[in-house]
């Protein structure tokens, strides 16, 4: 057993040292948004922060993050307010949806780092994998999201 | 298997009826959408369904109205990225007159398509076809359905219906001015017999039909909430994870399990003909449990094959008796006796490549003594429900398929081998259980779109006419391997796609082909017969144009006339900017096809690098799909298309060493990412007539040859076989 801060509440687990955190998130704390999609930290489908940082977590156990705060795609933001999330309703970025978790908690860590990217910032710093091709939206809505947190006034998509 | 009480099966079904209905598309107006997922119900579904219980409120398989004047709309495709549920319901709801904020929208039941023989049609989502075969039927639902109620209110009013009109929900009697909402009378309306059905709007008359509309499914695919197949969970569920034989076909001989000795939460090893599964209470035990088995295979003659001996297979084949898909003219005299014409002859290959979607195979199977309920990410839940009964022993009135979002299918998804998989492990369990592929498994067992290879010979006359062309190809039958049909014939569509059906004018034209099928299972994948014949003709047609020494766009042009083609080509030219000066150190190139009923051209501009590096810097994509019902998703879908034929372009690569698949993950089977993604315009140009065109399927194709065409006209080098990646341009 072990104790771990997830969206602000401390949640006690009971799964083996060695349990990444994704199947801890996903199976014992029923927190399906962070999704499988490699488990070898390839893809991002499963990107989650940890203090804050972007962190795949089908790649790392869950026992060693005792004492960290995580957030998942379910604690990002109260209703989905977070400025990413309303560039992606803004953009109507998804496809089938399944990497969206991943990428909208990549972009939002890489946001709070770089809160004004240039498009080759945004390829250099967004490796999530999406097969349906939402590359050309993400980065839109990317660029949206940053107005947003600077407060400047949006132009609809 | 456990004796499951009544009194928890009872418990089960309260819970899942709890989570409220298949919603797959949620059903707020969109400036309450600010905060998506806020305050709504988990749109997830997996809804106890029951063949016994049709709802009463319906007015038709298609249609629910409800008292609040909220509408239901069931889709009888399944939504796995393309839009096909926002795009239905569209169609739905343009006769209907209902107010579109007010729409909700649920799977159609494949158990009651059974049952009712077909209400839904096909109900599986391949080749395109959610919205082009589907309008016509789901047109008249809607205008079925609004001629009911409109009829509920004139009794109502006991006036002529000729006196109403309605609109957005509301039903108005004109002369009085008094209205009825749609709830108002939905119960009502569900009770009126039609004298005659009406008749359906013609193009001319839509109001949301071919308007850009936000998708449904957006705000839920935003904050976690939206249900995949995967997120599926029961209670008292387990878990299971699969080994297979790694030679595709091979057989289990034995299986040593004494390193599970003393592991925790281990409940069995499950073997099967050609896997292993492993339950357990946790998936990460069953996982890593799974990886310590000690497993012998019979993997026969395939196991010694090589992926060398595959390509010398499909090259030899092209030697082979063709059977004929085409045969206008003579063309083995016109090749014969050419005259002035010089022969121009190439041949081209291509590689098996993977549909790789983000969702890996899995299903969740609860078998209990009356009935097997099915959770997962399909693109056929008919087969779904004939394979979980045929394994089961449940006759299919008792089996029920639950899809919820699917994370991408691109064809794979049409074959639930991992429902197989879960049924022999619930079965032996005797447990509900998920069981999920990795992604390993998912690499290596996909059913790989098909390996092929293709020769062209022509005629060319010095004026720059092709006058014959002899294609023939060598590739596996889609259907032999998928084991529905022999194919007697010898010939198949999709091996032909694109060859056949060519709509440059050349007067004699021979189409082959010779179906090959080797123990690497293929079957439908995004493009389908497209994806590769696109890349073998439309780089061959410039092979063509460069060797008259002629324009690529106008050599093209000279040998259309459908006006379609030459208006989508038209299109791509002038929005690429064709006759501008390309930038230095850049190609242009372009390539044009009709795939699924939809012309698509895409031009694309390269710059290639000392080493031989290519990337695609810019591609323009445009679409004559006749008819589009709602240009937001196709305008995704051509994006998506398009980047799905750029890593089939630049990476996509399946290789097979001793029989087995050598891929096992996106490290070595990469797909593009953000830092690959070119500049990408498209441009629709719907031209009307009396077909629909599919979408999903024909933007992929174009993509492989308009590159390596530009790769031609920067390098003067021919890229004949894909991936890039694995081709040398310095030693071309």
């Amino acid at each position: 057993m072990f104790t771990l801060s997830v969206n602000g509440k401390f949640r006690q687990v009971d799964a083996d040292a060695d349990t990444p955190l994704l199947w801890v998130l996903r199976d014992e704390l029923g927190l399906t948004g962070t999704k499988y999609g490699c488990g070898i930290a390839q893809c991002g489908a499963c990107t989650v922060h940890v203090d804050g940082v972007a962190t795949r977590s089908c790649s790392i156990p869950a026992a060693t993050l005792t004492g960290k705060s995580i957030t998942t795609i379910e604690g990002l933001a109260k209703a989905a307010h977070h400025p990413v999330q309303q560039a992606w309703l803004a953009e109507d970025v998804p496809q089938c949806g399944y990497c969206q978790s991943g990428q909208i908690m990549a972009a939002a860590a890489f946001l709070a780092k770089n809160p004004a990217p240039t498009d080759a910032d945004i390829d250099k710093g967004l490796t999530n994998i999406c097969r349906c091709g939402t590359y050309p939206r993400i980065k839109k809505a990317i660029h949206r999201a940053a107005a947003l947190m600077a407060g400047k006034p949006q132009t609809k998509a | 298997m456990n004796a499951i009480t009544p009194t928890r099966r009872q418990a089960v079904q309260a819970l899942l009826t709890a989570t409220g209905g298949l919603a797959i598309g949620v059903v707020l107006p969109r400036d309450a959408l600010a905060a998506p997922g806020a305050g709504q119900p988990a749109p997830m579904g997996p809804r106890i369904e029951s063949a016994e219980t049709h709802p009463a409120d319906e007015l038709n398989a298609f249609v629910v109205v409800h008292p609040d004047s909220t509408v239901t709309i069931r889709i009888p495709h399944n939504e796995l990225g393309q839009g096909t549920s926002t795009a239905l319901a569209m169609l739905v709801a343009e006769e209907l007159h209902c107010d579109w904020t007010k729409v909700k929208t649920e799977y159609a039941s494949a158990t009651r398509n059974a049952l009712e023989k077909g209400v839904y049609h096909s109900m599986t989502t391949v080749g395109s076809q959610g919205v082009r075969t589907s309008v016509e039927f789901l047109q008249q639902a809607g205008a079925s359905g609004r001629a009911r109620l409109v009829e509920a209110a004139a009794r109502r009013w006991k006036c002529d219906v000729s006196e109403c009109k309605c609109d957005d929900g509301v039903i108005q009697h004109m002369p009085t001015g008094r209205k009825l909402t749609y709830g108002a009378v939905c119960a009502d309306a569900v009770n009126v017999k039609l004298d005659q059905e009406p008749k359906i709007k013609s193009p001319d008359q839509y109001r949301l039909v071919g308007k850009s509309t936000p998708r449904l499914d957006t705000p839920a695919k935003l904050d976690g909430s939206a249900k995949f197949g995967i997120d599926a969970q029961i209670p008292g569920m387990v878990y299971a994870a699969v080994i297979q034989c790694p030679v595709p076909g091979g057989k289990l001989k034995s299986v040593d399990e004494s390193a599970l000795a003393g592991r925790p939460g281990i409940l069995k090893v499950v073997k099967m003909e050609g896997a292993v599964a492993v339950a357990a209470d946790k998936f990460w035990r069953a996982k890593t449990a799974a990886d310590l088995l000690k497993i012998e295979w019979d993997t026969g003659a395939a196991g010694k094959l090589q992926q060398a001996d595959l390509d010398k297979l499909y090259i030899d084949g092209l030697g082979a008796k063709m059977v004929s898909a085409r045969n206008d003219g003579d063309t083995s005299s016109a090749l014969a006796n050419p005259g002035a014409a010089r022969i121009v002859e190439a041949v081209y290959e291509a590689p098996y490549q993977a549909h790789a979607p983000m969702e890996p195979l899995n299903a969740t199977v609860h078998i209990q003594p009356d009935r097997v309920d099915v959770w997962t990410s399909t693109q056929s839940p008919p087969t779904v429900l004939q394979w979980a009964a045929q394994a089961s022993g449940m006759s299919p009135d008792k089996v029920f398929v639950h899809v919820n979002f699917i994370g991408g299918g691109f064809g794979r998804k049409s074959t639930p081998d991992d429902v197989l998989h879960a049924v022999a492990v619930a079965k032996a369990v005797g447990k509900p259980v998920k069981l999920v592929w990795t992604r390993e498994q998912d690499m290596q067992h996909d059913r790989f779109r098909p390996q092929a290879a293709c020769s062209f010979r022509a005629a060319l006359t010095p004026e720059g006419r092709v006058t014959a062309l002899e294609i023939k190809t060598c590739v596996p039958s889609l259907m032999r391997s998928l084991g529905r049909d022999p194919v007697a014939s010898g010939m198949e569509g999709p091996a032909v796609e694109c060859l056949a059906q060519t709509a440059y004018r050349i007067p004699n034209l021979s189409v082959g082909a010779n179906l090959l099928n080797t123990h690497v299972p293929v079957s439908y994948c995004r493009g389908v017969g497209s994806s590769q014949n696109g890349f073998f003709i439309e780089s061959f047609i410039d092979e063509l144009a460069h060797a008259a020494g002629q324009d690529p766009y106008r050599f093209r042009r000279a040998h259309l006339d459908r006006a379609d083609w030459i208006a989508v080509l038209d299109t791509l030219a002038a929005k690429i900017g064709w006759d501008k000066p390309v930038e230095a150190g850049r190609g242009r190139g372009l390539a044009l096809m009709e795939c699924y009923g939809t012309v698509t051209g895409q031009a694309a501009e390269v710059t290639v690098d000392a080493k031989g590096k290519v990337r695609v810097e810019k591609m323009v994509v445009v679409m004559d799909p006749y008819h589009v019902a709602n240009p937001n998703t196709v305008h995704q879908q051509m994006e998506g298309g398009a980047l799905f034929g750029l890593t089939q372009t630049l990476f996509g690569q399946i290789t097979v060493k001793d029989g087995a698949v050598q891929q096992t993950n996106f490290h070595n089977y990469r797909p593009v990412r953000m830092a690959e993604t070119p500049v990408i315009e498209t441009y629709l140009i719907p031209s009307g007539g009396p077909k629909w065109g599919g979408i999903g399927e024909p933007g992929v194709g174009p993509t492989p040859p308009a590159i390596c065409n530009a790769v031609f006209a920067a390098t003067g080098k021919r890229v004949r076989r894909l991936p890039l990646a694995s081709v040398d341009l310095t030693k071309i």
